[in-house]
């Protein structure tokens, strides 16, 4: 596309802003970020949840607010949301129980991903209805964050594409209607990674879509056989 | 004598300095900040409408947080700092500042951003939290001094992004990579440009305001006193805007830098990639490393400042 004006990397919003509660772009902006998104994926329904910190954020929490700002996602607060400050008396009052382990060394153990930044936090949710998500997300600068790790699979979610993520019965024919559902709206699949549970027959399931999904979808992917949740994380506006 | 190539490869905007843009804005005939707001409209299919909007935004917020520390003390989340700007304040109200009316409202309103960022307030990163007071404070001084319009003031701000945007495109914007000339420098810079244009300076000599801001922090080592951004940074906000009006002042007065911006930019990247790590953001070095930030180091995390 021929343009008529010079552009640069740069978004003018990215150098005057964004609007955000202090006092670090990656320790409190990317912090909460980073909650909200795992809230998501824990359908929106946290009961409870261990905060594991690791390297920088193991180190430095307490000074930069990083544990006000990982609740306050929790709780469904933006970046900016000034209730940040708050946020462990506002989830007192609503019930929700927390705790922070700050842990040595890396996270990568056993959990399903491979490189670990060191801003890392690993989200351990139980919902309401007892249900468990383990989420790993980083925070790698200027308020930008990845999740790499959910439920035991390795995964790459920066917020530029959207992500599903579906928990479902381990039986044949599932991933196809999935993927035909997909492509009957022309959606392309640039990822995808699988983790089975043995123990309980079910699988969970990580797909990066190039393009939006519409809710459509979604609801037609819940409606199938043997389909336990679903959940699409979009990129954020 | 060898030099050191230390021009940034992969994903740069070639053309996108500052030489260039201010041909296009001569070519088009339309100011600085009219070409950033073109540009941006161009590239993210916003309006006009809705960019100026969102900058009048920004704008609101940069006021709220200028002003929070000044009436009542705040104090950081950490507890290590505050005060400061309440502090000054009330000795401004004395009439007790040597500095003039805009530089000590400028002083006042740079330490508030930065106290209400490390209070966990809200505030506009511009372009980093850490240096969140120098383009507002600079604004908002500037253009109550000279009876500014709001729209005035909102197209300064796209006129100091557009420098923000070379400096990021072609150094960078972080304190873990270049130190802190790159955010309260970066921002500085930002702030004569923004200044220049308010006092009713043109685009050139917004962009030597730039580039004499720049000159003048280079070299700013990030040291901050148990890795918070709060000592040195609050104070270093305060003194950053000084340095931007003091550029802006000169370069209303018709001086120019005798190196032109975008090479001022080339060579904070070089003295940035030249720093050691110690004084690039980690905690590890200068004024983290005194005795005296030694024992905050303790208080704060309760263990050795040598454990980390």
């Amino acid at each position: 596309m021929k343009t008529e004006y010079l552009a640069g990397s740069y978004s003018v919003f990215d150098i005057a802003g964004p609007v955000m509660v202090g006092p670090s772009s990656s320790h409190t902006a990317g912090a909460a970020r980073l909650g909200k998104m795992a809230r998501v994926l824990a359908h929106n329904s946290v009961r409870s949840v261990v905060f594991q910190l690791y390297g920088s954020f193991a180190k430095t929490y307490k000074g930069h607010g990083t544990d006000k700002a990982l609740l306050a996602g929790i709780l469904g607060f933006d970046p900016w949301d000034e209730r940040l400050r708050d946020s462990f008396r506002i989830a007192g009052e609503s019930g929700v129980d927390y705790s922070f382990q700050p842990m040595e060394g890396s996270a990568g153990e056993g959990t399903g991903w491979e490189s670990v930044h060191p801003n890392t936090v690993r989200f351990l949710i139980t919902t309401h209805g007892g249900e468990k998500f383990d989420v790993v997300g980083c925070s790698i600068g200027g308020g930008k964050v990845r999740i790499v790790g959910l439920n035991g699979i390795s995964v790459q979610f920066t917020g530029e594409s959207p992500i599903l993520v579906t928990r479902h019965l381990d039986s044949p024919g599932i991933i196809a209607s999935i993927a035909s559902l997909l492509y009957q709206s022309r959606l392309n699949i640039g990822n995808m990674r699988v983790s089975r549970k043995r123990h309980s027959d079910t699988a969970d399931m990580y797909l990066e879509i190039d393009g939006s999904v519409p809710k459509s979808i979604v609801e037609q992917i819940q409606e199938l056989p043997g389909m336990l949740s679903v959940v699409l994380l979009q990129p954020e506006e | 004598m060898e030099s050191t190539n230390y021009e940034k490869g992969e994903n740069v905007m070639a053309e996108f300095w500052m030489s260039e843009i201010l041909k296009g804005c001569v070519e088009k005939g339309m100011s600085l900040g009219e070409y950033i707001l073109a540009s941006e409209c161009e590239n993210t299919g916003q309006t006009r409408e809705q960019a100026l909007d969102r900058m009048s935004q920004m704008l609101d917020v940069m006021e709220q947080s200028a002003r929070g520390g000044l009436e009542n003390p705040v104090f950081s989340n950490s507890g290590l700092t505050g005060g400061c700007a309440h502090q000054y304040h009330g000795y401004i109200q004395k009439g007790q500042s040597i500095l003039g009316p805009v530089l000590a409202d400028a002083v006042q309103m740079a330490l508030s951003c930065s106290e209400v960022n490390a209070a966990m307030g809200k505030i506009v990163a511009c372009p980093t939290a850490g240096s969140c007071g120098i383009v507002p404070a600079a604004v908002l001084a500037v253009g109550k001094y000279r009876g500014n319009s709001r729209e005035e003031m909102v197209q300064a701000l796209f006129t100091a992004s557009g420098v923000g945007m070379v400096i990021g495109e072609h150094a960078t914007l972080a304190g873990a990579d270049g130190g802190c000339q790159a955010e309260c420098g970066a921002a500085a810079a930002m702030a004569a440009a923004a200044a220049v244009r308010l006092l009713g300076g043109d685009d050139e000599q917004a962009v030597h305001g730039a580039a004499m801001a720049l000159k003048n922090l280079l070299g700013l080592v990030c040291d901050p006193v148990c890795g918070l951004v709060e000592i040195p940074c609050i104070k270093r906000n305060a003194v950053s805007v000084s340095v931007a009006l003091t550029a802006a002042d000169m370069a209303c007065a018709g001086v120019r830098s005798y190196i032109p911006f975008d090479e001022v930019v080339t060579a904070m990247y070089a003295i940035g990639k030249a720093l050691p790590q110690q004084l690039r953001e980690t905690g590890q070095g200068g004024l983290a490393a005194t005795k005296t930030g030694m024992e905050m180091y303790q208080r704060i995390y309760g263990q050795d400042y040598g454990a980390m």
